[in-house]
């Protein structure tokens, strides 16, 4: 049984990191975006009318991603272009994916979806336990776990990451250095895009293989709460959406465990633990100020207007 | 993307009192109110084709605007007060959790009726309308004691409100008058409509051992798990066999179409009066999806305790029965008032889930 609900909590936890970790990239680039629910929305219905057209779950991931990517350009040409108030921004693209989504997806509403298969490695697969677990899971799970160690080497290791950290904290010192402040966000922007689309195909074709309107459910505002609860770090993305999801399926059990039991578990409490341990952190990292000015993007959120 | 336009539309009239000129007073307002987005699979969608069979008929006098999406909560006031203004003469709000808010707009308004569906509030220019929705319950619980082979079934609940408790208590009464021993778990999803949410309680139910869900939760999802995990199910405010074509036993399926155009119609009268209106399987206002992927001797038992119910010969909540703690609740025979079931905030005997309060 353990091994059935390690299962379920992959799942769950899967697309939260694949949103987090997108706008950790934009964040570091010092970009808020506050439409990550938009974007995997639309993600989510741009990849289950894909694969329902095709018949293929993997041009519907190829669909997801291009379809979060695409829609966070308009974020960026109204941000970074337009040099429009971001919070507002994101607010408007959340509330404009939730719309244009249900538009996209209407003639799809109750067909049954195509799930996206496992991938089995020969041997590996069937190891008892661990080969069960991490071996025989869906390509967008194995992209997920590719992506922190990916993120982590490029943003500390790589000198592309070195420079999109550099305008993340310091947009004018970055700009007077010659680095182009605006291409490189705009990049940021739709690599996080991309990363909610991502997650919101894992929703569609792997989570609940079907099309309802509104289906991300508030994921891609915990996908939010999980960037600044991993303090703006890959590796504590991982470890935070993995508890996100553990504690969400872990109440599910507390609740069947303690019938069995004939014990009272509040479960309006469980629910709510995950944003309780997020205010926790928040008042952690911003007690030690040292922390907080190492990981924060120090530009975060504020436009840029390159002197001529 | 209709919501948005309608929305529009709405605070349009709001700010220029020209739009509702000649034409707009000939056809009158018939406003909705909807919780989830009207293509849920679920409630919603139940209710939106209660609509659209209300334009079909009165279409020639009515209009039919709607609002989907209207989170319950302070939002709801302000969403039923925004209908209201937009020219509305009559406004039925969808989900239990908008009694409060359709209470406020109504006292704001009283030249505008309102109608509010599961709630026990009424007023004199509101009417509250509801289903009997645990005689299909009642039924359903049979079916699973008959078509479980481990004597546990799996109930994926909303919120701790009396309609839901209701319905957990007849599906067990229905199960225990075929296997006294019938065990019920349920889990609080805390939430009408999270298609992964909803799909995680159906696979933490599974794992911990039942063989047979049923949902009080508003999407497919849980019917598509019970699918893929090969148990059987329940469906719940519309037919889901689509999502389960050999999982889904029978579903309640809500039918407001009638309701609405009879209302729709006293109001076109002028004889549209608050009342308190509570509906069962013989006013068609819920039906059974067909009964399947059961034998037929169970289908046989399915159909003659529908039969029952219509004809008053049953009420699922006779007597004896006693509550979840063992003290006695209804004596032999007798049986449980309309208003203590309105109320209801107890769990009868069998039901191994500690009520939340």
């Amino acid at each position: 049984m353990f091994e059935a609900i390690l299962l379920t909590v992959i799942t769950a936890s899967t697309p939260l990191v694949l949103a987090a970790l997108g706008e950790l990239v934009t964040e570091r680039s010092g970009v808020l975006n506050l439409g990550v629910e938009g974007m995997m929305i639309m993600g989510a219905a741009c990849a289950f009318v894909a694969a329902q057209l095709t018949g293929s779950p993997y041009i519907g991931i190829l669909a997801g991603i291009l379809g979060g990517g695409i829609f966070s350009l308009l974020f960026g040409f109204l941000t970074l272009t337009l040099v429009a108030n971001q919070v507002a921004t994101g607010l408007a693209l959340t509330i404009l994916g939730l719309g244009l989504s249900g538009q996209i997806g209407e003639a799809f509403v109750g067909q049954p979806g195509i799930k996206l298969q496992p991938i089995v490695f020969p041997f590996l697969s069937d190891i008892p336990f661990f080969g069960r677990i991490l071996f025989r899971q869906d390509l967008i799970f194995y992209v997920s776990i590719a992506l922190v160690v990916g993120i982590n080497w490029f943003l500390f290791r790589s000198r592309t990451g070195l420079k999109l950290r550099a305008i993340g904290d310091s947009h004018a010192s970055a700009h007077a250095l010659g680095i182009n402040v605006i291409r490189t966000r705009y990049l940021a922007v739709m690599f996080g895009g991309a990363c909610a689309g991502l997650a919101g195909a894992q929703l569609s074709l792997v989570y609940t293989p079907q099309w309802v309107e509104n289906m991300s459910a508030g994921r891609g505002w915990i996908a939010l709460a999980l960037v600044v609860f991993a303090s703006w770090r890959p590796w504590r993305i991982l470890a935070g959406g993995y508890l996100f999801g553990a504690v969400g399926i872990g109440q599910l059990h507390a609740q069947i465990v303690a019938q069995n039991l004939g014990i009272v578990i509040p479960s309006q409490f469980l629910s709510a633990l995950p944003y309780a341990a997020t205010i926790v952190v928040l008042i952690i990292i911003s007690h030690n100020r040292r922390t907080t000015l190492i990981n924060t993007p120090a530009s975060l959120g504020k436009p840029f207007v390159p002197d001529r | 993307m209709k919501k948005l336009i309608i929305a529009l539309a709405a605070s349009a009239a709001l700010m220029g009192g020209f739009s509702t000129g000649a034409v707009a007073q000939e056809k009158k307002k018939v406003c909705f109110i909807y919780v989830g987005s009207k293509t849920d699979g679920g409630w919603t969608q139940a209710h939106d084709l209660g609509r659209q069979q209300l334009d079909k008929a009165l279409g020639a006098k009515v209009e039919t605007p709607f609002l989907e999406n209207v989170p319950e909560g302070p939002d709801a006031e302000r969403a039923i007060e925004r209908m209201a203004r937009s020219g509305c003469s009559l406004v039925f709000t969808t989900s239990f959790g908008f009694m409060d808010a359709t209470v406020k707009v109504a006292a704001k308004f009283p030249d505008i009726k309102f109608e509010h569906a599961t709630g026990f509030k009424a007023g004199p220019n509101l009417a509250t309308y509801n289903s009997r929705f645990y005689e299909g319950r009642y039924i359903q619980g049979q079916i699973a004691a008959k078509m479980s082979k481990k004597g546990v079934a799996g109930y994926i609940a909303s919120f701790p409100i009396p309609e839901v408790v209701m319905g957990i208590n007849a599906f067990e009464l229905g199960a225990k008058s075929i296997n006294p021993n019938f065990k019920l778990k349920v889990v609080w999803a805390n939430t009408w409509f999270d298609p992964g949410k909803e799909a995680d309680a159906a696979k933490a139910l599974i794992d911990q051992g039942v063989d047979i869900l049923t949902q009080h939760t508003d999407t497919t999802a849980p019917m598509q798990v019970a699918s893929e995990r090969g148990i059987l199910a329940f469906g719940q405010a519309s037919d889901m066999i689509a999502a389960g074509p050999k999982t889904q036993l029978t579903a309640i399926v809500d039918t407001w179409g009638s309701y609405y155009i009879k209302r729709t119609q006293a109001l076109l009268d002028g004889t549209w009066k608050s009342e308190q209106i509570w509906d069962g399987l013989k006013d068609g206002i819920l039906t059974m999806a067909p009964y399947t992927n059961m034998p037929d001797d169970v289908k046989a038992m399915a159909e003659e305790t529908e039969a029952k119910i219509k004809s008053g010969e049953l009420h699922p909540f006779t007597g004896p029965i006693n509550k979840q703690d063992g003290t006695a609740w209804l004596a032999a025979g007798e049986k449980a008032q309309d208003g203590v079931l309105l109320g209801m905030n107890f769990y009868v005997e069998g039901v191994d889930d500690k009520l939340p309060k």
